[in-house]
């Protein structure tokens, strides 16, 4: 497989009128297999950028291809089913359910891909042991810690086994220790060739990464590369 | 890899029935309060349309046991305004009609009254008729005896008398063999008659035999009246030739009437109330609409963060639209299946204090539910556009 999974090509994103910039003119080749973190201040567009890579946002110029698909020219459908097959997300807030168990939760990151209830349950539990959460099965968010939350919404995230991961600020809300046990998972997903891109505001995080994309007031600063982090 | 155009999102109609059944569940006292308007709504409805049907379904039985193939002729008033009086031949050229199966006849006895006994004041006669009628009369007329016998052959010729069921109370008469004081005879109770829904004439009436008639009151063999039964097919043809055939000389005077008619029509529910329960049963469906729609709109603004990730997880516009969509016609189902129960309830209640049977059409019951589905859609649309259109970044951003 040759094509990039990402591909931004000067995408800019601004909001209201008159326009405040968000993100001005981004240029980013993100290979298959790759594990990035995003860093740069407060405001300075990263979020931005994530929902554009995830489609969960439009660029108001420029061109973004995701998997080689123009997303430009795809319709809401169309980009929902990249969503729901090509893309997982993991947000600082976690964003679970709160009524119903670990399994449900997790069950839901292939409700829209039409596959039967029992299937996805399986399925849901087998993602929950790849975050070694095998003995939670059936807790309720309110009755699991925060590292375990986030664990629950990476299960989600990758059940369905997508190609990108994208995360903003995944361990933005944990203490040091839970945050270290998500960011192994990242890495082991990494290894088993699912590609990361991490927003970050964790120095020590980012400086572990192969590749440190930094923004500022919109713009890519610095694109470094760390050969001897990389995956193998 | 396959191209993103072939791997679309898809929603299995079952989970997106589990999706929308979320309010029920979540907020099942919200859910009660906002179903409440459309179940009074469709209870009045239903309680409005299954009592007229049942108080309907009464007569139409009623009506299939007294059959509604009888006419009855009368002696209208002549061309000077006086009481005509039918050729004492009448009956016998009826029965001659093609179709008819059994024809009889009263005489009113106008100057001849009925007492308890010979003490009683000649002017009280309580509303009561002296009339002269033969064995088949009860057979024309559907009447039943509820005590005794009828006039036959032998008691015909004797002082005897059948009361119809309005005349035996009036005289205090509870069974046979007591006697009655008619025109200054003593006559003997020989039988009862039940109501007569069909000649309702015959209840007030004291009903003696023709010989004996003719016998101490110079019966002329004139009647007042004919019943008269023919083939169900044949009823509107017989209708036609009945007045030729009893009076030749004068058919116009003839006044020809079917009772079943009459009876159905005095049984049908007032037309007025029944608009005002069905006006007041649309004015509640009206406000159960309003008041799922706002349940709907509390419900879309409280879960954007849900609709968010929802988007982020695969789930189209229109899985998010479909999803709010099933939550409010669920509401209203629910809603109205609760009214559809407290309608037939309702209805059961008033047929069981009248003496009905309840008869809802069960196609009513359906379409008292489809009502309230599509009540809730109605509803939903525009909360469910609303939650369609919820930007998922600003959702899952704050
Ligand atoms: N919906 C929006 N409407 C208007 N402005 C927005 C919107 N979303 C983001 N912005 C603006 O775009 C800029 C970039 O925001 P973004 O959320 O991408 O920053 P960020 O790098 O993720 O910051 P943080 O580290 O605080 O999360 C900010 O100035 C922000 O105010
Ligand atoms: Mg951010």
């Amino acid at each position: 497989m040759t094509e990039p999974i990402i591909e931004l090509h000067g995408v800019t994103r601004s909001y209201g009128s008159p326009p405040t910039v968000a993100l001005a003119g981004v240029d980013l080749r993100v290979e298959r297999g790759e594990m990035l973190a995003i860093v740069g201040p407060s405001g300075s567009g990263k979020s931005t950028m994530l929902n554009l890579m995830g489609t969960l946002d439009r660029a108001s110029s420029g061109d973004i291809r995701i998997a080689g698909e123009d997303t430009t020219t795809l319709t809401d459908a169309e980009l929902s089913g990249l969503r729901a097959y090509t893309i997982g997300f993991v947000f600082q807030q976690f964003h679970l359910a709160d009524g119903v168990t670990a399994v449900e939760n997790v069950a839901t990151g292939l409700l829209y891909t039409g596959v039967p209830l029992a299937e996805r349950r399986r399925r849901a539990a087998v993602a929950l042991e790849r975050v070694g959460l095998g003995h939670r099965l059936g807790h309720r968010p309110s009755e699991l810690s925060g590292g375990e939350r986030q664990r629950v919404a990476i299960a989600r995230a990758v059940v369905g086994e997508p190609p990108l991961l994208l995360a903003d600020e995944p361990t933005g809300s944990l203490d040091t220790r839970s945050g270290a046990a998500v960011v192994e998972i990242l890495h082991e997903l990494n290894r088993s060739g699912t590609t990361v891109v991490v927003i970050t505001h964790d120095v020590e995080l980012a400086a572990r990464l192969p590749r440190r994309v930094s923004i500022r007031d919109g713009r890519i600063e610095l694109d470094q590369h760390d050969r001897t982090l990389e995956v193998a | 890899m396959m191209p993103a155009t072939e791997r679309r999102s898809r929603l299995r109609f079952g989970d997106l029935l589990g999706l929308g059944s979320h309010g029920l569940k979540a907020h099942p006292m919200r859910a009660a309060l906002s179903a409440l308007g459309i179940a009074i709504g469709i209870a009045a409805m239903i309680a409005v349309i299954g009592i007229s049907t049942s108080s309907e379904a009464l007569v139409r039985e009623k009506l299939a046991s007294l059959g509604t193939n009888m006419l009855t002729a009368s002696a209208g008033t002549d061309f000077f305004g006086e009481d005509a009086k039918l050729p004492p031949d009448a009956v016998e050229r009826v029965r001659r009609i093609d179709g008819v199966e059994t024809a009889s006849w009263i005489a009113t006895l106008d100057k001849v009254n009925v007492y308890r006994n010979a003490a009683v004041d000649p002017g009280a006669t309580g509303g009561l008729t002296v009339v002269v009628g033969e064995n088949a009369l009860l057979d024309a007329t559907s009447s039943k005896l509820i005590r005794g016998s009828r006039l036959n052959a032998a008691t015909e010729r004797y002082p005897a008398v059948v009361l119809g069921e309005r005349a035996a109370q009036k005289l205090g008469i509870r069974d046979v063999g007591s006697s009655v004081w008619i025109g200054g005879n003593q006559f003997t109770v020989v039988g009862i008659l039940d109501r007569s829904p069909l000649a309702p004439e015959l209840d007030s009436a004291a009903i003696i035999g023709p010989d004996i008639a003719m016998e101490l009151f110079d019966f002329d063999g004139s009647p007042t009246t004919i019943y008269e039964r023919s083939d169900d097919a044949l009823v509107a043809d017989v209708r036609d030739l009945l007045p030729g055939a009893i009076n030749p000389e004068s058919p116009n005077e003839v006044k020809v009437s079917r009772p079943s008619d009459a009876l159905a029509a005095k049984n049908t529910v007032d037309q007025a109330f029944t608009g005002l329960l069905v006006g007041v049963g649309s004015i509640a469906l009206l406000v159960g609409g309003i008041g799922v729609a706002n349940t709907m709109v509390i419900s879309v603004l409280e879960r954007r963060r849900e609709i968010g990730m929802r988007r982020s997880l695969g789930a189209t516009r229109r899985h998010i639209r479909s999803q709010f969509l099933v939550e409010a016609m669920l509401l209203a189902a629910y809603g109205g299946l609760v009214g559809t129960v407290i309608g037939w309830l309702i209805t059961a209640l008033v047929a069981r204090a009248n003496g009905w049977i309840v008869a809802i059409p069960p196609l009513v019951l359906v379409a008292g539910v489809v009502v309230t589905v599509v009540v809730g859609a109605v509803a939903g649309v525009l909360p469910a556009i609303r939650a369609a259109r919820t930007s998922p970044t600003t959702a899952l951003s704050g």
